[in-house]
């Protein structure tokens, strides 16, 4: 494809602006712009046609199956984007008067409202805008806290190595000491381990629960406890929340603080890559330190993001909230398990499960047996699986499953869609034992073969420059 | 009820089956029974598509949409070109997750790689990210970046946009780390102090280039005394501005960072915005955030592909410098369609008019009686007046479905875009005029 750059004629522009209607203004002199950028020059025909071209090379969640594990890629409805697009929402400023943006708040209270009910929290803020900046958000909780009652000795998160990278990332964010315990054979979390670190340098714990491995942890509440009882709080990463919401919460057991991806669990679209909206809830006893805007609400608190967060995302989340209702939100949640257990049942027999169990809403499979006898790898499956139009489950993650495809299914597909899915695995399984070498140059018909990732990364090109 | 689960009840059943279980609840058996959620959620039934769309329709029918906004501060209110609206709608942008798995992401990582490409133009620098939170954090990133082992401490300009501060604070507050306000005199950033301020240990200077007041700052000048002071030095650009005015990397900065907002997003009550993060080719290793890079594939063929992930979170877990992973693609892909739709002359056009409306705009109403500009000097499209009876003014204002300027620290901030017609300031000022004669 060509870039727009190389699409791009001088002289050809879109007509948008009037003319000026008032006298120009000329710049001081030594604040002129020298030479003009080299932006796209196109007629808007051009440019339809070009980011048309792009988007036919982008998979989506309308275009087939997205088992992407820990990542929640469920159908986003439509109708969520009609009513984030109503001017009575899009058009508003940040810093209108109180009296003119009641319907923003009403917004806000109903979804925070229906989210603390579903977490089991008190309280939440919709200032981080993703999952990752909501971990932020959450674990600055944790150190408010411990600061206000000057317990200056807490340096120290515990964080499973089962958990995601972002985990130790925003601990050291926030200025703590990051200690990995290692997880039980069973990918949950290790008592003797934890019990090992627990002291009274200890500010909390980051969880995510069903974990990584899609196991629900049935030792949760003695976990909470010992973190509590050595004076540390918990944290609860909802990066899984899609498979229990309804069902248990959070706040039953016995976290403090939460971070929901609105983006995973409450359908709101990815959009390649973002926005997203990462709430925080939080127990009543840690909302005097939520984030708060100096410029819209008060100084005084801290603020992890200009003004009160991604709006348009929360109207979207609260359209599939007020969808969903009382009986649809654990129904979502019961159903994304059903699906993820009877995929993994019908593929077993080919690629193993690394935990051979009911899982919740996602489940590993363990390729290194597979890899032995076969020389193919993970990564050659999810290739080929590009052949066959589905977007490939997340890959060698968690780090404690070598050789990991981790799939999540969602609730939104159907039971046509799994039985083709496993029938694809079985056909590759096989293939596998017959071709290996054409896996190892899978794909083969997309829209490129396999990309050169470290010559990437040794000389870098991070943007277009003119021949 | 609304649901998205496409199977009936009998696959449900089927599908329970062939997982050896007898009901849903069998599914739930690691979750302990006395925390198992025994009653419904205390939320409204589901409804119908219909339904929930009268809900938020009524919502937003509680919110004013105004005629004109004459109200800046940190999110502006510039056209929107109508194929803006329509492109980040088509549904593969859309529902896309991160481009992963590049053989079937080549759109997307093109977009933004074009994007990156686009900002560098922009900032004048060698190398952008592919989008952090919003302008706000863009700064906070920014000033962790340029920290290291000797220097800890960040100076940021008192001229700069609260909540930008705040934000820098916030951030700092997490590393344990100092940040102290360089104080402003007469409406920007007082040089003399600032100088009185650098020491070595001194990591980076934040100033806010127009600033909150909507002033130039003489940004050009502080570049040589961050930098004999061993610092870098990070400038939060608006760009609009950046099409008329002088490139950052021009004015000797380090790191460019700002809201990408006025490029094409809605002002949405704050959010989602776009903060873009652009800098040397020196300091690109310790950027934080996506980064598209140009390779080729098995073929020879020219892709795409996240790159450079040796810096990020999910390879360096907490050695790395930043949790940020994914974040507004779709806002940066906005971004990109807005560029290309306005092309260099009309980003141009959209500036030069933003700029003329705003001075227009303050040459009458300083005209009127009691009126006055708090701050002298070169301003872009912000300006902070005195003026009596301001809450009168606004109300005046409001009432004729106009939203006029932000009232702050005893004056009002007003801003101008291309957006607003010559005869809305007209009118804008004889509806001031009455309520001051």
């Amino acid at each position: 494809m060509k870039l727009i750059f190389e699409k791009s004629v001088p002289g050809r522009r879109c007509a948008i602006l009037p003319a000026c209607d008032v006298e120009k203004v000329a710049l001081p002199a030594g604040l002129k712009r020298e030479t003009a950028p080299l932006l796209p020059e196109m007629s808007e025909t051009d440019v339809s046609r070009h980011y048309t071209e792009l988007n036919q090379h982008v998979h989506g969640v309308n275009c087939g199956f997205y088992p992407l594990g820990s990542c929640t890629m469920k159908y986003n409805p439509r109708i969520d984007e009609e009513m984030a697009a109503l001017p009575g929402f899009a058009s508003v400023h940040p810093l209108a008067p109180r009296a003119a943006v009641a319907g923003c708040e009403e917004v806000l209270d109903t979804a925070r409202k229906y989210l603390c009910e579903i977490t089991g929290m008190d309280d939440m803020t919709f200032q981080p805008a993703a999952g990752a900046h909501g971990e932020f958000t959450g674990v600055l909780l944790i150190k408010q806290y411990h600061d206000s009652r000057n317990d200056k000795a807490r340096t120290k998160i515990i964080v499973p190595d089962s958990a995601h990278g972002t985990n130790p990332a925003t601990a050291a964010m926030c200025g703590y000491q990051v200690v990995n315990i290692p997880s039980a054979p069973d990918g949950c979390v290790d008592l003797a381990a934890l019990k090992a670190v627990l002291g009274e340098d200890t500010a909390g714990l980051m969880l995510t629960n069903p974990n990584t491995v899609g196991i629900f942890d049935e030792n949760i509440l003695e976990i909470t406890r010992l973190v509590h009882e050595a004076g540390g709080l918990c944290y609860y990463d909802g990066a899984n929340l899609n498979a229990v919401m309804g069902v248990v919460r959070p706040g039953d057991m016995g976290f403090d603080c939460v971070h929901l991806n609105l983006h995973k669990t409450f359908a709101t679209p990815h959009g390649g890559g973002g926005p997203g909206a990462g709430a925080v809830g939080c127990k009543a006893f840690l909302a005097p330190f939520l984030p708060h805007s100096a410029l819209m609400e008060e100084a005084g608190h801290v603020q992890v993001r200009g003004f009160r967060g991604n709006f348009l995302v929360v109207v979207r989340a609260l359209a599939y909230l007020l969808t969903l209702g009382r009986e649809g939100i654990p129904e979502a949640a019961r159903n994304a398990v059903l699906n993820a257990n009877y995929l993994m049942a019908k593929i077993k027999g080919t690629f193993a499960p690394a935990f051979d169990r009911i899982c919740m809403h996602e489940f590993v499979l363990d390729l290194s047996e597979y890899k032995k006898a076969t020389g193919v790898s993970a990564l050659d499956v999810a290739k080929s699986l590009i052949d066959y139009g589905m977007h490939p489950p997340t890959m060698y993650f968690p780090l404690i499953v070598h050789e990991a495809l981790m799939l999540e299914p969602t609730e939104t597909e159907s039971k046509e869609t799994l039985d083709w899915a496993a029938e694809v695995f079985r056909a590759l399984y096989e293939l596998g034992y017959k071709d290996p070498a054409f896996m190892h140059a899978a794909p083969h018909n997309a829209q490129i073969g396999r990309p050169d990732e470290v010559k990437a990364a040794r000389n870098p090109i991070v943007r277009y420059t003119k021949a | 009820m609304g649901s998205y689960v496409p199977s009936t009840r009998e696959q449900r059943q089927e599908m329970l089956e062939a997982v050896g279980l007898k009901s849903f609840k069998d599914l739930y058996r690691d979750v302990p029974e006395s925390m198992y959620l025994d009653r419904p959620l205390d939320l409204p039934e589901g409804k119908s598509e219909l339904e929930v769309s009268r809900v938020l329709n009524a919502m937003a029918r509680r919110n004013r949409v105004y005629d004109a906004i004459l109200r800046g501060a940190g999110a502006y209110d510039h056209y929107i070109p109508s194929i803006v609206k329509y492109i980040p709608a088509k549904e593969e942008f859309l529902t896309a997750y991160t481009p992963y798995q590049a053989e079937m992401s080549q759109g997307v990582l093109q977009s933004i790689f074009e994007y990156q490409t686009e900002i560098c133009e922009l900032t004048g620098m060698d190398v952008s990210n592919a989008s952090v939170y919003d302008g706000a954090t863009a700064a906070a990133e920014a000033a962790a970046m340029a920290r290291d082992r000797k220097r800890r401490v960040t100076l940021v300009s008192g001229a700069a946009h609260p909540d930008v501060i705040n934000t820098i604070r916030t951030y700092a507050y997490g590393t344990n780390d100092e940040v102290k306000i360089v104080p402003a005199k007469d409406g920007k950033t007082d040089m003399d102090a600032l100088r009185a301020m650098l020491s070595p240990e001194v990591s980076a200077v934040y100033v806010q280039q127009p600033n909150f007041f909507g002033l130039f700052e003489e940004a050009e000048a502080m570049a040589a005394p961050v930098h004999e002071a061993g610092a870098l030095y990070i400038l939060g650009v608006n760009p609009i501005a950046l099409g008329i005015m002088k490139t950052p990397r021009d004015m000797g900065a380090d790191i460019a960072v700002g809201e990408g907002q006025p490029l094409g997003l809605p002002l949405g009550f704050g959010g989602p915005y776009l903060g873009f993060m652009a800098t040397t080719a020196k300091l690109m290793r310790k950027l934080p955030g996506r980064i598209v890079g140009e390779t080729t594939d098995d073929a020879g063929n020219r892709a795409y592909v996240l790159s450079l992930q040796a810096r990020e979170q999910h390879i360096r877990r907490e050695k790395a410098g930043s949790n940020i992973c994914s974040n507004e693609a779709l806002c940066a892909l906005t971004a990109g369609v807005y560029l290309a739709a306005m092309g260099p002359e009309g980003l141009k056009e959209a500036a030069e008019a933003s700029m003329a409306k705003a001075h227009y705009l303050c040459r009458e109403l300083i005209k009127l009686p009691g009126v006055k500009l708090r701050y002298e000097g070169p301003f872009f499209h912000e300006f902070l007046l005195d003026m009596p009876k301001a809450e009168e003014v606004l109300a005046a204002l409001d009432e004729k479905n106009i939203l006029g300027g932000l009232p702050y620290e005893g004056g009002v901030l007003w801003c101008a875009t291309e957006k607003v017609a010559k005869e809305t300031l007209d009118a804008v000022v004889a509806i001031v005029k009455g309520v001051l004669a």
